[in-house]
């Protein structure tokens, strides 16, 4: 019978048996940054639907938001937000069915690494 | 005689249903928010931290209150059907349904909000 070990099948390894490379790294934290960024949206609405409900309310919004953990929170999210963009960019890139030679893709990785820094490091310098 | 093509009775024949769709509507929306983020981190990220008087001033502005409101909109979107893929990845079963519903039922209350509370301090 075909499906008497369904579910219990033995998997080939692996993640586990892969050296971690720019490519895999890059791609993973599309995702991680992604998903990540829930909170600082929460937070936002949170905090848009403080300002429109009264000044004491939005003070207090306010104070959370700029704290120190909310600082941290807004400035990781800041990078979050400029890395899953400049990766997006890469798979609309990769979409068109271009730059997938090893050396184009590990190159991409770099310019992702190094644009998400230096997008984030411009903003909170213009802001 | 059948005037249907092979290539128009084997659509939705297969065990995803469809295909495309979500790949689809992913493209459209990282594209409408590779232009909408920049705009937005640049028009949200002086008004973080001001006084209530200046933040509804700001968003009174159509610019602002538009701008926000799209990019609630279509980053809830994204957010949803990328946590959605990430979710079908990761999580099995009943789990699985209950995780993807709840990602869709937070994505669109936190819309609602942030929308009600645009239009509220926009008119």
């Amino acid at each position: 019978m075909a499906d008497v070990n369904r579910g219990k099948r033995p998997l080939s390894p692996h993640l586990t048996i892969y050296r971690p490379q720019l490519t895999s790294i890059t791609s993973i934290f599309t995702r991680i940054t992604g998903n990540a960024m829930l909170l600082a949206a929460l937070m936002i609405v949170w905090w848009l639907l403080a300002a429109a409900t009264g000044p004491e309310y939005y003070a207090f919004a306010s104070s959370v938001i700029t704290s120190w953990p909310g600082d941290i929170i807004m400035t990781l999210s800041l990078w979050a937000l400029w890395y899953h963009f400049c990766t997006g960019l890469r798979h609309l890139y990769w979409d068109t069915g271009r730059g997938f030679e090893i050396k184009q893709a590990e190159r991409m990785a770099i310019m992702v690494i190094a644009g998400s820094f230096i997008l984030t490091l411009l903003t909170l310098i213009l802001i | 005689m059948a005037f249907m093509t092979d290539r128009k009775r084997a659509t939705g024949m297969g065990s995803a249903k469809e295909g495309t769709h979500h790949f689809w509507s992913m493209t459209v929306s990282a594209i409408a928010l590779a232009i909408l983020m920049p705009l937005f981190v640049f028009d949200f990220g002086p008004i973080l931290g001001a006084s209530y008087a200046e933040v509804q001033a700001h968003f009174a502005s159509p610019y602002s209150a538009i701008l926000t409101a799209l990019t609630l909109i279509v980053g809830f979107t994204h957010f949803k059907m990328g946590a959605q893929t990430m979710i079908e990845d990761y999580v099995q079963g009943t789990a699985r349904k209950l995780t993807i519903i709840a990602v869709i039922l937070i994505s669109y209350a936190a819309m609602a909000t942030g929308l009600f509370a645009l239009v509220r301090m926009a008119l």
